[in-house]
């Protein structure tokens, strides 16, 4: 059972042939068994798990109504806060704090009886892109353990990918949900800024962070986008609008006269061979299924990985001052008469890692006086022309295509030293968060010189998502049946876990 | 030899600037949805947000906003089309995130004025105090200082904190810099902050109580030579709590600022601390580096862009200017001077213009507010506000009396039966059967009683001795339970007696 | 090529609140040339005329009525103290202004 999919899964459960504390065992016991090799998830919350499908199998026995993924089990990037569960955000500095409340996101998959079964590895407050960052150690991409799932949300991506959980829940600053969906084979969407509740969700920027969906198909990805968007009072900055019909366009996958655009800045040149041709061989798949391929013209993406790394580390400074030792979290260096000040430095200094330090001092650096206008300020007006390239390429495409990642998965060591090469992978996702629109990756096969999986981006304008599932859909069911069968099924089996 | 006060401003000329920090009075936090109760048991009042535990996002409070603006138009102000929050960033324990959400530079309301009048030795002057700006922010934590000989802040072995009044909304009022206010720099200061919390207290937008901190003062002085053209080094004083303390803080200053000056010394530029008991400033801890705060738009939160007609709805709703009604009030109640003051004092303005609205004669209104009603609530230990008997309630006892039906004295133990809960005026009248003794007949019979029982000090009055008719006026109102009117027993009694 | 010193390394290290030693400070300094450099290209484009855009979505007067919500119990609140008294968190002595 643990390798259907989700939607296979909760049909199953709803025919009563298996019962959600069955199908939560089931993934528990796959997480024992693979997961000493994956490393994705910090914490299992073996009690939890089975007390939460325990109390969806009740309900369906007492004839209640039941949302469509009641009693499938979800692996949640410890990013998001959970009540009474260790949540760390892959920090030291929050190692062993349990919060006294639930983030939206959280609330909104309990009440439709989503089981979380643990919290997920991840770059420490989502700062990488390979999840090595983690205060805890890396997590090990199921297709090949020593490489990289990618990240930030690598553990999420990786539980999925390695049949740990059907389903995931991921945040995406720059890339942290696309790019390793990408690098472990699987479906994973950033909905449009603000169609997902940021409260609960720990903040790295503000302006860029989006919780989403992961999935092994379009449409598992789509009924967990719906379950995860909609309004919330909480954040000032959710749209109040209705969820577009994501599960609808995934069930009407079509992209016939669809006009698709390919972006002219995310090709070509530092993009890996065999990344290139899985991503042109999609372009035609798309265009026999009677989508019209254009090209479009965003100038300004050039600039967007550097008004990224600006605007981002300048909000982290601020948003991880709270982590100074006073209130929760990890305090050291409290002896002889120490002062709160130095109390403070030595915890952010025990309890951070070297990223972490490195954009919090870049961030502090472009936000101080003298250097704003040059830096933040100037990385603003850049979002501006961004977000103008998107409106125009708009006008003249549906939705526009890319490769996810320049790259496929690399090995594990290969580019922490180099965090420049780190950052150059995150250049095809990024404008999609400076925008604020939506953005998904899908299987787009393997590259033939590592036979590693090769993410195919779509994006869609603000609270358009439904075109991503739209043609997503149409894109997975040709290459499926090219294939015959989804690109997960042709994933190595596990030491732990025969299949 | 230092200059005394006449010498410095002989020389000098003093150049203010004011901050006024204002505690708004609503129910809930500025960000959150906690309560505002001043004095609550610790920690009592806090939540995710306004500790700043991970993931938590402000909300602005609406009320807030509205109260700003009315704070605005109040001092007469423009108000931004279009404004925005700031994060202000530095570590400080009692600050959860470690940042301020403030305003920086686009404020809410700007470019106001207050007009404030002192009494001179050439008679009465107004001053106009320019206002630069008023602007919304939150409140910090409190600490406690532990250990140490004098529980202040230095030497303290350790502090703790309660996070209850953490994000109370606080207004910043700011003025231009303030010249031409010479020797009376400090009076001036005084009326501008006793104006503003007139002001804010009518607006009824805050406690305005400076002792519990609702209201806070800091005061920035300067001396520039009588000639100079340029302005002096400031010192900016804080803990200003009390209206006296703004006089004497300001003073102080005028004077430590001159004697360094005489001495060929250089003001620092330093923010220093008033002390209560002794009426002088003490410098704060001197920090190593300017601070540099960072600020920039908060990301977590969307700009306010109050509506044009709304703000005008706003306009309508002010009262009129506190200095202005007490002008009208005092002239259309021919109020004496030290009348009006004591009512001023007593608070009791508000109170006594509802019962003359009522229909009360403004002087009778006045003696039982000040007099009989003011004893009582002393004697109770609760304010004039607190005690239950309403202005309906003595303005139905003025017309009682009026009407011939109460006799003072009668009329003051139907207050006592009001406040101790027995109903309006009429109803303690008729439960306790209070009522005039008008009948002659009665009188007449009580009078012959006493003056056949006194024979002697009737005999004296019969011979024009008038003074010894007191005796008698006294004994028959003791006969008629003291429900006569005396007035009446006089002229009865005299008339009996033959004068 | 952009550089950070290692003395504002040090600076920024100080208003970050972040303790470093001598080694990290200079290995901050000798990676950020790199950094600075790749985060420096937003000065390439004239910007001038251009609107800043901090928020992606065009969101204004978002504001929730003035009503009091349930607050944590201080339990709850003081659940991840590292140190507490009477129903307060302990912190150490605080150096700065009053």
């Amino acid at each position: 059972m643990i390798y259907k999919n989700a939607t296979e899964m909760a049909a199953a459960l709803a025919a009563k042939e298996i019962s959600s504390v069955e199908l939560t065992q089931s993934h528990l016991n796959r997480i024992g068994a693979v997961d000493g090799d994956v490393k994705a998830f910090l914490h299992v919350d073996t009690e939890g798990a089975l007390a939460q499908a325990a109390a969806v199998d009740a309900d369906r026995a007492a004839g209640k109504a039941l949302s469509p993924l009641a009693g499938v089990p979800l692996a949640l990037k410890d990013v998001l806060a959970q009540k009474g569960v260790p949540t760390t955000a892959g920090s030291k500095i929050l190692q062993g704090w349990k919060p006294p409340y639930d983030s939206t996101v959280v609330s909104k998959l309990k009440n439709a009886g989503v089981v979380i079964l643990g919290k997920t590895n991840m770059d420490e407050f989502a700062m990488g892109s390979s999840t090595e960052n983690s205060g805890y150690g890396p997590t090990f991409n199921p297709w090949d353990l020593t490489r990289t799932p990618g990240g930030s949300s690598g553990g999420s991506a990786a539980a999925v990918s390695a049949f740990e959980a059907p389903l995931a829940i991921g945040s995406d600053t720059g890339g942290s949900i696309r790019q390793p969906a990408a690098l472990t084979g699987i479906v994973g969407v950033r909905p449009t800024y603000g169609a997902v509740s940021r409260y609960g969700l720990i903040a790295y920027s503000s302006s860029l962070d989006q919780a989403g969906p992961f999935g092994r198909t379009v449409l598992d990805t789509a009924m967990l986008h719906e379950i995860i968007a909609g309004y919330d009072p909480h954040d000032a900055t959710s749209i109040n609008a209705s969820v577009p019909s994501v599960v609808a366009a995934a069930k009407n996958g079509d992209v016939k006269g669809m006009k698709i655009g390919v972006i002219k800045q995310l090709q070509g040149e530092g993009y890996q061979k065999g990344v290139q041709t899985r991503f042109t061989e999609s372009l035609d798949l798309l265009a026999s299924l009677g989508a019209e391929i254009v090209e479009v013209d965003c100038p300004s993406f050039e600039f967007a990985l550097a008004a990224y790394y600006l605007i981002a580390p300048s909000e982290c400074s601020s948003n991880l001052a709270r982590f100074d030792a006073m209130r929760y979290g990890l305090r050291t260096g409290d002896e002889g008469g120490a002062s709160a000040e130095a109390v403070m430095a030595s915890t952010r200094d025990a309890g951070f890692g070297r990223e972490v330090k490195r954009r919090i001092i870049l961030g502090t650096y472009a936000l101080s006086s003298g250097y704003y206008d040059a830096y933040y300020g100037s990385a603003q007006k850049i979002r501006t022309l961004i977000i103008q390239d998107y409106a125009k390429a708009f006008t003249q495409a549906d939705v526009l295509v890319s490769p996810t990642a320049p790259t496929t998965a690399y090995k594990i060591g290969e580019k922490v030293d180099d965090p420049m090469a780190m950052y150059l992978g995150d250049v095809a996702t990024i404008p999609v968060n400076l925008a604020g629109i939506c953005g998904m990756s899908l299987p787009a096969g393997l590259a033939e010189e590592d036979n590693l999986p090769v993410g195919f981006q779509i994006m869609a304008p603000a609270m358009q998502d439904q075109r991503l599932y739209q043609a997503g859909a149409a894109l997975e069911a040709a290459l499926s049946s090219k294939w015959g069968g989804t690109l997960i099924t042709k994933a190595p089996a596990l030491a732990g876990g025969a299949r | 030899m230092a200059l005394n006060y006449d010498e410095v401003v002989a020389k000098y000329d003093p150049v203010l600037g004011l901050e006024v920090h204002v505690e708004l009075n609503t129910e809930s936090k500025m960000f959150c949805s906690c309560a505002t109760t001043f004095g609550a048991e610790p920690n009592t009042q806090t939540c995710p947000v306004c500790l700043a535990l991970p993931g938590a996002l402000p909300v602005v409070n609406a009320k807030a906003i509205e109260s700003t603006i009315k704070i605005g138009l109040a001092l007469n102000c423009s108000i931004a089309p279009y404004s925005r929050f700031a994060r202000k960033n530095y570590f400080y324990p009692d600050m959860p995130k470690n940042f301020q959400i403030s305003q920086y530079d686009e404020p809410i309301c700007f470019d106001g004025y207050v007009d404030v009048e002192i009494e001179t030795e050439e008679g009465p002057k107004q001053f106009r105090i320019e206002v630069e700006r008023v602007h919304m922010e939150e409140d910090t934590g409190k600490s406690l200082h532990v250990g140490g000989a004098t529980g202040r802040i230095h030497g303290a072995d350790y502090s703790l904190l309660d996070y209850n009044r953490a994000g109370i909304p606080l207004v910043e009022i700011v003025t231009k810099i303030v010249p031409g206010t010479g020797k009376y720099a400090p009076e001036v200061a005084k009326a501008y902050v006793a104006e503003l919390r007139d002001i804010l207290r009518g607006l009824g937008v805050s406690d305005v109580k400076m002792e519990q901190g609702s209201l806070r003062c800091d005061a920035n002085v300067s001396l520039m030579l009588k000639d100079a053209t340029e302005l002096g080094t400031r010192s900016e004083t804080k803990n200003v709590n009390s209206l006296r303390s703004v006089e004497r803080a300001i003073r102080g200053e005028m004077l430590r600022h001159a004697e360094i000056l005489e001495t060929g010394g250089k003001v620092k530029q330093e923010t220093r601390h008033f002390q209560e008991d002794t009426g002088l400033t003490r410098s704060g801890r001197s920090k190593e580096q300017a601070e540099d705060y960072r600020y920039f738009p908060d990301p977590d939160l969307v700009p306010v862009k109050p509506d044009a007609a709304w703000i005008e709805t706003l306009r309508a709703t002010l009262p009129e200017r506190p200095s202005i009604r007490r002008k009208r009030l005092k002239e259309q109640w021919a109020v004496p001077d030290k009348e009006f003051e004591a009512m001023v004092n007593a608070d009791v303005l508000d109170i006594v213009e509802q019962t003359v609205l009522l229909g009360a004669d403004p002087t009778k209104a006045r003696t039982w507010w000040l007099g009989e009603v003011s004893r009582i609530a002393n004697d109770k230990g609760v304010s004039i506000t607190e005690i239950s008997i309403t202005p309906a309630d003595v303005a139905e006892l003025i017309n009682l009396v009026a009407s011939g039906e109460l006799t003072d004295k009668l009329a003051r133990q139907v207050v006592e039966g009001v406040i101790a809960g027995e109903g309006s005026p009429s109803e303690v009248v008729a439960k306790r059967g209070i009522k005039v003794v008008n009948d002659d007949g009665a009188l007449m019979a009580a009078i012959e009683k006493v003056c056949a029982a006194q024979a002697d000090t009737a005999e004296k009055v019969r011979g024009g001795h008038l003074p010894a008719a007191g005796a008698l006026i006294g004994a028959v109102m003791k006969e008629t339970a003291g429900q006569a009117d005396a007035a009446k027993v006089r002229e009865l009694l005299l008339k009996y007696l033959g004068q | 090529m952009s550089t950070l010193s290692r003395d504002e390394v040090a600076k920024l290290a100080g208003l970050a609140r972040i303790e470093m030693t001598e080694a990290e400070m200079v290995d901050l300094s000798s990676q950020f040339g790199t950094i600075l450099d790749a985060v420096a290209r937003v000065q390439e484009l004239d910007l001038i005329g251009v609107k800043a855009t901090s928020h992606p979505q065009p969101l204004e007067n978002i504001a929730r009525p003035d009503v009091v919500q349930p607050s944590l119990t201080p339990d709850e609140a003081l659940s991840g103290a590292p140190a507490q008294e009477e129903q307060r968190f302990r912190v150490p002595q605080i150096l700065g202004e009053e």
